[in-house]
């Protein structure tokens, strides 16, 4: 069949194959260079910055590099007993380097992250070390201080002999890898992380909720309603979008105040007692109001696009076949909106499951979001290898969601609009 | 079994949506059990939101409507019973043809073997057995058609509206849909409402017609009356051919009268809703009844100009300046005796008065 079709020629006798080609370069070269700048911009600042996020989260060269004849000669150590003359003395000579090359406070800094002691231990190292003697580098060094002949110290050196290291994604979900090289959790009162991840999910997912059962009688009233009045709707949904986040968040803030609007609201028709007003800001609460009102939009348009373009006489049809008013809903309606909710859904969800301006703002203790920790080690710590281990985490949660959306119901049901 | 003569009846309904202009004025109806009645109507003349009325859709402003002599005005349009058969079908899009017929008896509470054996009857009758599993999207329009006809006939409603059904199709399917539907019609017995635009539609599948215009139902009888008879001259237009003389009665005398014309002529006429001499009129004769040339006797008989000749294979059309009136068309049917038709001769043309009726001046 194949070679049938090669034989094909134009009246000028080149296959016709290659002439269409040719024909079509011209147009193939046209798109492209409209798609480079945008292509051009994309990988400038997405795909090589997640590039080099994934390089840093699992990078840990700093300290390979630092103690580069150690580690090689401690390939040979099977790590059971103190390790032989030899690794104490490049150890040794790793050191001095670092010192000449004041490298070495970076060093403490980061042996101590793998195994608290090392600081003080190196400091009196490095006091000492001037006055050594050549050869028996093993005693010399033991003598420095109890722990240095102690093997556990040198087992959390050889720890940090490989270049990459899962440490940090292992942190993200309260794990460690203990000395004996097994994964296990932090102490019960130390696990921060888990439940940030389990706070964002819960938010996440009540936030996506709440604006589906808000968002589904509006979008089925701008999708029913005559022109004139939907475009007014349409306008005050849209509203939002024309107001800074940061000016939105800040008047929830002057609603939602113990001395705020709401309050002030409630004490008036006598709700609530004038000393007892209700936190509703700095908790959970204050995050759920301000994240759904602000989102809200997002799940709206989907799902009008998507009824926009659903007959009215469906309805009608399922109406005078017998079905009541429920029936026809349920069984015609709202099967035909399943792509408008998925795709609504899962845009709300996603954008909340990274949303940090408003939980920030807000949130207070309680209703702070993984991505307000991410940004904690971006700015307070500056552990950045931790942040964009989060971030990955954060990214690799959403595909997954991603994933599974289209394992249930497809992604090319979604419509957007 | 006697038939019910007022299965259906609309009793002096008035509908407006705006509450300025009504879209249907006291519209009076009786439909008998069994009929195929067709509301025939240009766009915008009320007969949908007849239909919808009936349906449940809307709600009459004022008068009431019956159904089987129980008025249906608080009835809502699921508990009516009516099947209805939607302009673009209305499937759902999202079942299989065999959920969309079940759809209607499942809300009924059917029985799952009972349920198979009415789909399976159903689609028998539009001859589209083996189609069960197919979704909408995967039928042609002429198959969704009869899927939407089978699903408003499968829970055996006594009365099917049909609102325009057939006005997507091609021509050809248009017609052979019409047939199908007739023949439906006649062998379950079931009473039809069926709403048109569409005037040769309306023709060939009716018992009654009713042509609509302006809210109100201008005519009411069978397809032959509706085109030999027309009571007034938009029926006369709306319906078939029709060629008008615009004129003024100038002698009346029993069951016929005479017309002058603008143009100063006068032809004898047969008098239909002018009542006396000086009543302005237009006359109306259909192009098949006015012949060319004849030997028979008749009592109109004038010259005329050939402007324009279009042959139709079995018929040819001819466009005559006539008595002041240059859209007079006359059909001449094909055959070896009227060859000499050419453009610009002159011909005798003659027709009965009794075919000329004078009616009602535009």
């Amino acid at each position: 069949m194949s070679s049938e079709t090669e034989k094909i020629l134009t009246t000028d006798g080149i296959p016709l194959e290659v002439s269409l080609k040719k024909a079509e370069r011209k147009n193939k070269i046209k798109a492209f260079l409209l798609v480079a700048p945008l292509l051009l911009f994309l990988l400038i600042t997405y795909i090589f910055p997640i590039g080099d996020m994934l390089m840093r989260s699992v990078d840990d060269k700093m300290v390979t590099e630092m103690l580069p004849k150690t580690f090689k000669s401690m390939e040979k150590w099977d790590g059971k007993e103190l390790p032989p003359e030899e690794v104490f003395e490049s150890f040794y000579l790793d050191f001095q380097k670092l010192v000449e090359e004041k490298r070495d406070g970076k060093l403490s800094t980061q042996l101590n992250y793998t195994k608290n002691g090392f600081k003080s231990i190196l400091k009196k190292l490095r006091r000492k070390a001037k006055n050594f003697e050549e050869g028996n580098y093993k005693e010399q060094i033991m003598a420095v201080h109890q722990r240095w002949a102690d093997v556990e110290y040198w087992r959390a050196i050889q720890r940090r002999a490989p270049a990459y290291t899962s440490q940090k994604y292992l942190k993200g979900i309260d794990m460690y890898k203990n000395e004996e090289g097994n994964i296990v959790s932090v102490e019960e009162d130390r696990r921060i992380h888990r439940i940030l991840w389990l706070r964002t999910l819960e938010i996440a997912f009540f936030v996506t909720l709440l604006c589906f059962l808000m968002a589904y009688p509006i979008a089925h009233l701008l999708a029913t309603l005559p022109m004139k009045y939907s475009n007014l709707l349409m306008i005050c949904v849209l509203l939002p979008f024309w107001t800074s986040l940061l000016v939105r968040t800040a008047s929830w803030m002057i609603l939602l105040q113990q001395q705020g609007v709401v309050n002030d609201f409630f004490v008036m028709i006598g709700l609530v007692a004038d000393d007892s007003r209700p936190e509703m800001m700095f908790n959970k609460t204050g995050t759920y109001v301000a994240m759904t009102q602000i989102l809200l939009p997002f799940m709206v348009l989907p799902l009008y696009s998507v009824m926009k373009t659903i007959s009215p006489s469906l309805m009608r049809a399922g109406k005078s076949l017998g079905g009541t008013p429920f029936v026809a809903f349920w069984k015609v309606y709202f099967p035909l909106t399943i792509p408008g909710i998925g795709a609504g859904c899962l845009l709300v969800f996603i954008l909340a499951i990274g949303y940090y301006i408003t939980p920030a703002l807000v949130g207070g203790a309680s209703g702070t979001l993984i991505s307000n920790q991410i940004a904690f080690h971006m700015k307070s710590t500056l552990d950045w290898s931790f942040a964009s281990a989060m971030g990955l985490m954060l990214l690799a949660g959403v595909l997954a969601i991603y994933w599974v959306y289209n394992k249930l119901v497809g992604v090319d049901n979604i419509k957007l609009g | 079994m006697s038939k019910n003569l007022d299965f259906v009846k609309f009793d002096k309904v008035d509908k407006s949506y705006d509450g300025k202009v009504l879209v249907v004025k006291d519209l009076n109806l009786d439909i008998a059990e069994g009929e195929f009645i067709t509301m025939l109507g240009p766009s915008g003349s009320g007969k949908t939101t007849c239909l919808m009325m009936l349906a449940g859709f809307e709600t009459p402003t004022n008068g009431e409507i019956y159904l089987d002599k129980n008025p249906i005005s608080n009835i809502p349009p699921h508990k009516r019973g009516i099947g209805m058969v939607f302009q673009n079908y209305a499937l759902f899009p999202h079942m299989t043809v065999y959920e969309n017929l079940a759809f209607p008896l499942k809300v009924r509470k059917f029985q799952k073997d009972e349920i198979d054996k009415k789909v399976d009857k159903a689609l028998s009758m539009v001859s589209l057995s083996g189609f069960e599993n197919r979704m909408p999207g995967q039928l042609s329009g002429g198959q969704q058609q009869r899927v939407a006809v089978a699903r408003s006939l499968v829970f055996d409603p006594q009365l099917v509206l049909m609102d325009e059904p057939l006005g997507a199709l091609d021509k050809n399917l248009r017609e052979s849909m019409q047939y199908e539907i007739k023949h439906i019609h006649e062998s379950i017995g079931v009473t039809v409402v069926y709403v048109t635009h569409d005037q040769s539609e309306a023709l060939t599948m009716s018992n009654r017609i009713a042509v609509f215009n302006d809210g109100k139902v201008q005519q009411l009888s069978s397809p032959d009356k509706l085109y030999e008879e027309p009571v007034n001259s938009f029926v006369a237009e709306f319906i078939g051919e029709n060629n008008t003389f615009a004129g003024q009665v100038t002698n009346m005398s029993g069951k016929e009268c005479k017309v002058k014309l603008n143009d100063g002529t006068e032809i004898v006429a047969n008098p239909i809703s002018v009542k006396s001499n000086g009543d302005k009129t237009t006359v109306s004769l259909r192009p098949e009844r006015a012949l060319i040339n004849t030997k028979e006797k008749m009592d109109n008989n004038f010259k005329g100009k050939i402007e324009e000749v279009i042959y139709h294979g079995d018929h040819t059309r001819v466009r005559l300046h006539l008595l002041g009136n240059k859209e007079f068309i006359l059909k001449v049917p094909n055959s070896s005796a009227n060859m000499d038709i050419k453009m610009g001769n002159q011909i005798n043309v003659s027709w009965n008065s009794h075919d000329a009726r004078a009616l009602d001046p535009k």
